[in-house]
């Protein structure tokens, strides 16, 4: 049976970190899938000028085709390239939230990220995508130091 | 812009520092007045012309008329799904694969940071100080009635916008009308939204501009003493003209932000004088139930109550006027009818809930004089009013109500009014713009000749005195209120057809929430 891995890119050195980490982990085992996922972070609940409502689709797609540009199909080409079995989601939503449903939809046994950068004052108030998912996540999360 | 802002501001306090200038300058004020008033004059009178052998306004009974059969129609939509449009902002039925777009939450959002404005402050005062507190029993009904209404046009917004290729998105009542016309093979579409936009361009300079420029600088002055109206004007213009022009947008998102907070704050504080107050709470009411249907003593007595009631309750909500048809046209749905749930919440946050709080301080606080001889209420000398403590009016008598219990809350006040006109005058520039360029086309230089003509109009705002503004502002509105509303009659079948159709799949199960939510 397949082993599904979730790894969250975040076109930093952070989301690098775990892609390297999870790229070992899947070279370890027999039949690996690794599933990418990028999240923008977006909410339903924000408040937006009527011209932002209007350009909303636009910018969407926008949004979309830059990530997928920029962090997604490089990242897949490697993998390919070395021979893993990879597949990308490029999705909106709350970070945590979003790589959470991503699991489940594909039915992954795991998810793996790395140590969140935000650090200091905002991160006290705040807490950081990496917690929420923690403590949230419905399988096992591996955070990557 | 900063340094042009900058240097207008330091002109203008320097000018502001010379007594015989300041002279000068009232006389400009009263001049823009003077003209102000003998232009608008006759268009303002065709609006508000009494029903013959009446003293009611053709122009309410039209809008109230409306808003009824609606609710009838579409058998009473603001009750039956009111907690189904609670589930849709609360994206209940949002798909996943949206995730990105413009929410339902958004688009209510959205409407409501236009909506949400002087009307609910100085609106309610004009309509309380005039009509008595009997006025806002009629509010209350006219927002109720006015969810079906809003129901109406913003589903229609949704069904007949365009959506260009580059992805973006224009919709409202000019183009379901010329669209719904000519799908139903009816004659006239294209006048009818040719006169819609005519008067949505007057709306956006009257209620959505004129008058937001007015009360701003009406609470201004009353903080930091008379000056004349024109600099507010000058200074607001060259924000406003900072955003639309110049395309700054951090100052249009910082306003889009803390406006919401401060509506809430507004509320929470109307909430707390309601609260230390609360033994008048039974008082206050039975005061707007005795004034609905006998008027007390108010000047015009019942029939004044209910015509204030209905005219600020429609200038606040916008219910049947075809504005947030534009503005909620932007959501992203395969069911324009779920939009028209989203907009009925609308007229019952804005007229229901916050008008409502507005009305109950002012008349809590005891800011009108009640004649202890009758009960009755005392009018002032002009005898167009009722006299209240400090002679205020408008904003000002809001603005007392709420000190009179809260200290510093009109400081607070003040800056709400100026951020709630501020964001209301961005959301009817671009209602404005979308109506200008409905007549003249898209395009740079079209756009930039609308947007420098809403700029001078906010000056022209500010420098005019309150009546002849307010005159002219709800009848801009309400000539836009005329041609859609004729135009939703023919074209609330489709409204229908979408609801037959929505309900039974809703019950069928076939509209599902999504897993999650």
């Amino acid at each position: 049976m397949t082993v599904k891995l979730v790894v969250g890119l975040d076109g930093a050195d952070t989301g690098d970190r775990a892609l390297a980490f999870a790229k070992d982990l899947a070279g370890r085992m027999d039949d690996c899938q690794l599933i990418l996922a990028y999240v923008i972070e977006w909410s339903p609940f924000t408040f937006q000028t009527p011209e932002e409502n209007a350009a909303r689709h636009k910018r969407r797609e926008e949004e979309l085709a830059t990530a997928n540009e920029r962090v997604m199909d490089p990242a897949l080409a490697a993998l390919k390239e070395a021979g893993f079995d990879a597949v990308g989601v490029v999705r909106h939503g709350d970070v945590a939230e979003t790589l959470n449903a991503i699991t489940s939809e594909h039915k992954a046994a795991q998810i793996i990220v790395g140590r969140a950068s935000a650090s200091g004052f905002a991160k006290r108030i705040f807490g950081s995508a990496t917690q929420n998912l923690v403590m949230h996540a419905d399988v096992p999360v591996t955070v990557v130091g | 812009m900063k340094i042009n802002n900058k240097s207008l501001c330091a002109a203008a306090f320097a000018l502001m520092a010379s007594p015989a200038f300041a002279q000068e300058a009232m006389g400009i004020d009263e001049k823009v007045n003077a003209v102000f008033a003998k232009v608008t004059g006759p268009f303002v009178a065709t609006i508000f012309a009494p029903i013959p052998g009446t003293s009611f306004p053709w122009i309410v009974m039209w809008l109230v008329i409306a808003a009824t059969v609606f609710t009838l129609y579409f058998g009473f939509v603001q009750l039956r799904y009111f907690r189904h449009a609670i589930q849709l902002v609360k994206g209940d039925y949002a798909d996943p694969n949206d995730a990105g777009e413009v929410s339902h939450f958004q688009a209510l959002a959205t409407a409501l940071s236009g909506t949400v404005g002087l009307g609910n402050i100085a609106g309610v005062a004009v309509a309380v100080g005039i009509g008595g507190p009997g006025a806002t029993f009629w509010m209350i009904l006219a927002g109720l009635l006015g969810m079906a209404s809003k129901f109406t046009e913003c589903t229609l917004g949704v069904k007949f916008r365009n959506e260009y290729e580059d992805g973006t998105v224009s919709g409202g009542p000019m183009y379901y009308i010329s669209k719904g016309f000519k799908q139903r093979g009816l004659p006239g579409g294209g006048i009818l939204a040719v006169m819609f936009s005519i008067f949505c361009i007057l709306g956006a300079l009257g209620g959505g501009n004129m008058f937001q420029a007015n009360q701003a600088h009406a609470q201004i002055s009353g903080i930091v003493g008379d000056y004349p109206g024109w600099i507010t004007g000058l200074v607001f213009a060259g924000v406003v003209f900072a955003v639309i022009v110049g395309g700054i947008k951090s100052i249009a998102n910082v306003t889009e932000k803390v406006v919401p907070f401060m509506g809430v704050m507004y509320v929470g504080a109307s909430i707390i004088i309601l609260i230390a107050n609360y033994e008048l709470i039974g008082w206050a009411f039975g005061q707007i139930f005795a004034g609905a249907f006998t008027g007390l003593g108010v000047a015009g007595g019942l029939v004044g109550a209910l015509i204030q009631g209905f005219k600020r309750a429609a200038f606040s909500n916008e219910a049947g006027v075809g504005s947030a048809a534009i503005a909620h046209s932007a959501v992203r749905t395969s069911e324009p009818i779920t939009e028209g749930f989203v907009s009925l919440l609308e007229p019952l946050i804005d007229t229901v809930v916050i008008c409502t709080m507005t009305a109950l301080v002012i008349i809590i606080s005891q800011q009108l004089i009640i004649d202890e001889a009758t009960g009755l209420y005392m009018l002032n000398e002009a005898g167009s009013a009722i006299a209240t403590v400090d002679g205020n009016s408008g904003v000002a008598l809001t603005s007392a109500a709420f000190g009179s219990s809260i200290s510093w809350f009109p400081y607070v006040l003040a800056i709400a009014v100026i951020l709630f006109a501020f964001s209301t005058m961005i959301s009817w520039s671009y209602y404005g713009l979308k109506a200008w360029t409905y007549l003249f086309g898209e395009g740079k230089t079209t756009e930039l000749v609308f947007k420098l003509i809403f700029c001078v109009f906010i000056v022209i705002g500010a420098a005019a005195s309150l009546g002849p503004v307010i005159d002219f502002s709800d009848a801009a509105i309400f000539a836009m209120a005329v041609v859609n509303i004729f135009a939703l009659y023919f074209l609330m079948g489709f409204v229908r057809e979408e609801l037959q159709s929505y309900s039974s799949r809703l019950r069928q199960g076939v509209i599902k929430k999504f897993a999650g939510s």
